[in-house]
């Protein structure tokens, strides 16, 4: 037994220093020399992606937001029990996904709600009912992805029937054709990679950001 | 395309890269773990780490070195987020508490990565790379090194020797996981991956709003966070995060990235027991079970059962657009078969019977085909169940890969089985019986409850490391109990499976004769399919029966 003392601490001063420099080569030149790879080879993927309107960093293109306005209410800003803004969707703009963290991208975040979670059952309908309304279509009408929080809560797409919806809309609510918004939307559909990989979808970002650059 | 043919496709095309890549990269591993010669680095490494790399370890030393080295980790990475605030690209956040630093070094150390934590509004760059990351390389590589040990005790006869911990490491590390995730890595920031250390950009919104986006070294850590099956997300929505997992292509990858290693290892194992048909079937056995798992789980979120998701229309609660049903369907039953623990989808708001598939394939011990070097080791440990088994049935002293299975062996097989359920199963009884613990549960009311309990333990107990997210885990019954079985269930198996290999080596191989069991063949296939379905389902179904499928029959 008295040998095995002396072999312990030879195992714990070799795990020590090869920590140490596993650390080193692991934890601070692997990440540092793939950042300074990827700046150099994909310097606009490696930041984020960000989308310019106007000269101006409006957006990243990968993630979402919302694009709401405060609730009027007897003529005034409405804000709620707790003094904060109600926010409703902006008719001018195509409407993104529910988000569980309001497209807050320093906290990403899913619902996290059951399939049988009555509270979910009621923000569906409540969402299905809204949408309905904005878009004036039968309930019925609205897409799964209108009524449903992403897993990150920054989905910057949605699904092309979702966009459908909401074309006449935004051309009534902008005085612009519905052709040339049909066209928008076009132009920013994704199909499936190589035809089956993902989903095809609409980037509500980067289309919204077309309709800015517009003005 | 209807989305029944593009799922089929993609599933396909993962199939073709992983065949593609079997070989070379099996028959490479094979050729790391058996070379006499080191390469200049790792000379060097030998040196500043004062081993002799021509001395082989007893089962024994090799598992002190494991130990040993996992310690230090631990008291590392925890003392790294306790005093987070002094250290630099901190981005102004607080020192880590003392419960969820030691659940967070326990996780990582253990490659579960359960985050009980926001990593947005925890961690910052500095803890990430330079502590978490280090620990996604680490603890997979000695997986892999406890794989091969047990290999080494199937392929070596009369020696009490398994080879040196420390060289197999590092060669683990410098041969095989650095030059993939470099490669990897860059492939991700390709596809839209963000790589960069940047505290955060604001915008200003064309509604007038602003928006922060977050920044970080995320490619460098997502391609290693895959490949070393950790799992543990640089940011909180892990690999639903658009700037981790941007599309469909980025999330075949990052599929491809988890099973790579589980998979090829099977090759390793094949060359060095000088019987590929003997890989072949380990593999057949992984494969069956991980496309069965896959076709249920889809099958169940395309039927989309619950009453909120049939008032939705579909399954899209807690799913991104790109990604849909089949893609989120594919990554969860590859992170819940490969221990990784990373998703890209909300776990908790599967319909009934898709989350509770995600559970089952957990349950089944993280063996389809599991973590890197885990999978394996846990998946041999059931062949020699099954040949143990086969051999009661017909009255023979069992062998398996000429080596007899005799009352020692069984003893450790026995020990490693009981395990993981003890600690699943009694973990989650104490929290049902606790009030405060129950007190987390966020989908109340309603079995599914019960499943997040269930699902938080089961998935500590496999080192998976994926939630069904609503438990408020981040509480100190959660991180000490949780934490604790995530060390207990890693290292107790390892020295089971390090002792069982010495035991191995120690013998002298028995002829093969007509009475030896082919392990080989379809029938020891379906045998052993059959053992590790019992086995789990029979431990597990009363358990199952109160969460899933109370709620989803």
């Amino acid at each position: 037994m008295a040998s095995r003392f002396p072999a312990t601490f030879r195992q714990l001063g070799v795990a020590t220093r090869a920590l140490a420099v596993f650390t080193i080569g692991l934890g601070v030149i692997y990440p540092l020399a793939m950042t300074g790879a990827a700046q150099a080879l994909f310097n606009d993927n490696a930041n984020g992606s960000i989308v310019q309107v106007h000269g101006k960093d409006v957006a990243s293109d990968l993630i979402g937001q919302a694009y709401t306005k405060q609730a009027v209410k007897d003529g005034k800003p409405e804000v709620d029990a707790d003094g904060a803004p109600v926010m409703v969707a902006d008719p001018l703009w195509f409407q993104t996904r529910p988000s569980a963290v309001d497209y807050d991208a320093m906290g990403s975040a899913a619902s996290q709600y059951g399939p049988n979670n009555a509270d979910l059952l009621a923000a569906v309908q409540e969402r299905r009912k809204a949408v309905a309304d904005l878009e004036g279509v039968d309930p019925s009408q609205v897409p799964p992805d209108a009524v449903t929080a992403s897993g990150s809560g920054l989905d910057p797409q949605i699904s092309p029937a979702y966009a459908a919806l909401q074309v006449s809309r935004v051309a009534r609510e902008r005085g612009l054709e519905v052709t040339m918004v049909k066209q928008l939307v076009k132009d920013n559909t994704q199909g499936r990679t190589f035809g089956f990989l993902g989903e095809p979808r609409v980037n509500v970002v980067t289309l919204n950001d077309d309709l800015a650059a517009l003005k | 395309m209807s989305d029944t043919a593009a799922g089929l496709l993609q599933i396909g095309l993962l199939v073709a890269l992983l065949a593609a890549v079997y070989r070379p990269l099996g028959g490479y591993m094979a050729r790391v773990y058996t070379s006499e010669k080191d390469t200049r680095v790792e000379r060097g490494t030998y040196r500043l780490l004062g081993v002799d790399s021509k001395a082989d370890q007893t089962w024994a030393v090799y598992a002190r070195s494991i130990i040993a080295f996992s310690a230090v980790s631990m008291i590392l990475l925890y003392l790294l987020q306790r005093l987070q605030s002094h250290l630099p690209l901190s981005l102004g956040l607080p020192n880590v508490e003392q419960g969820l630093a030691f659940n967070t070094a326990a996780s990582f150390v253990a490659n579960t990565n359960w985050q009980s934590y926001s990593p947005e509004q925890t961690m910052g760059h500095l803890v990430q790379f330079a502590g978490l990351a280090v620990q996604n390389f680490l603890s997979a590589a000695v997986g892999i090194t406890v794989a091969i040990a047990l290999i080494r005790g199937f392929s070596r006869s009369k020696t009490d020797r398994l080879g040196n911990f420390w060289v197999d490491l590092t060669r683990s590390v410098v041969r095989i996981l650095l030059p993939i995730a470099v490669v990897g890595g860059l492939v991700l920031v390709a596809m839209g991956v963000v790589q960069n250390l940047s505290g955060g950009h604001e915008v200003a919104t064309v509604v007038g709003q602003s928006q922060t986006l977050p920044g970080g070294p995320v490619a460098s850590q997502e391609v290693i966070k895959e490949l070393g099956t950790n799992g543990g997300g640089f940011y909180n929505a892990n690999s639903a995060h658009p700037f981790e997992n941007p599309n469909g292509l980025s999330n075949l990858f990052e599929i491809f990235l988890m099973l790579v290693i589980p998979v090829a290892l099977t090759r390793t194992f094949g060359l060095m027991v000088k019987d590929k048909r003997q890989g072949y079937a380990i593999l057949g056995v992984m494969a069956t079970l991980w496309t069965a798992f896959t076709f249920a789980a889809t099958l169940f979120e395309v039927n989309g059962a619950g009453t909120a998701t049939r008032a939705a229309g579909a399954a899209m609660e807690g799913k991104e657009t790109r990604f849909g049903e089949w893609a989120s369907a594919l990554f969860t039953t590859t992170t819940t078969g490969t221990s990784t623990g990373a998703v890209n989808a909300a776990h908790d708001s599967y319909t009934p019977l898709g989350g509770g598939t995600a559970l089952f394939h957990m349950m089944l011990g993280e063996v389809t085909p599991g973590g890197v070097g885990a999978g394996l080791y846990g998946m041999l440990v059931l062949a020699v169940l099954a040949v143990f088994v086969a051999g009661l049935m017909v009255g023979r002293t069992p062998e398996y890969l000429k080596k007899k299975i005799t009352a020692r062996e069984m003893k450790l097989v026995s020990l490693y089985i009981l395990t993981t359920p003890s600690l699943i199963l009694i973990g989650s009884a104490v929290a049902m019986g606790l009030e405060t613990a129950r007190a987390s549960i966020f989908n109340t009311g309603s079995p599914h409850g019960f499943s997040e309990v269930l699902y938080a333990f089961t998935s500590a107990g496999n080192n998976n490391g994926s939630a069904f997210g609503g438990l408020s885990a981040n509480v100190p019954f959660y991180n000490t109990a949780l934490g604790l079985v995530m060390l207990l269930s890693r290292f107790l198996p390892i020295v089971l499976v390090l002792a069982l290999a010495g035991s191995f080596a120690r013998q002298q191989p028995v002829p093969v004769n007509e009475g030896t069991l082919p392990t080989h063949k379809a029938l020891f296939v379906t045998m052993l399919v059959g053992v590790v379905v019992i086995v789990t389902g029979l431990t597990y179904f009363p358990a199952l029966t109160l969460g899933p499928l109370a709620e989803g029959l």
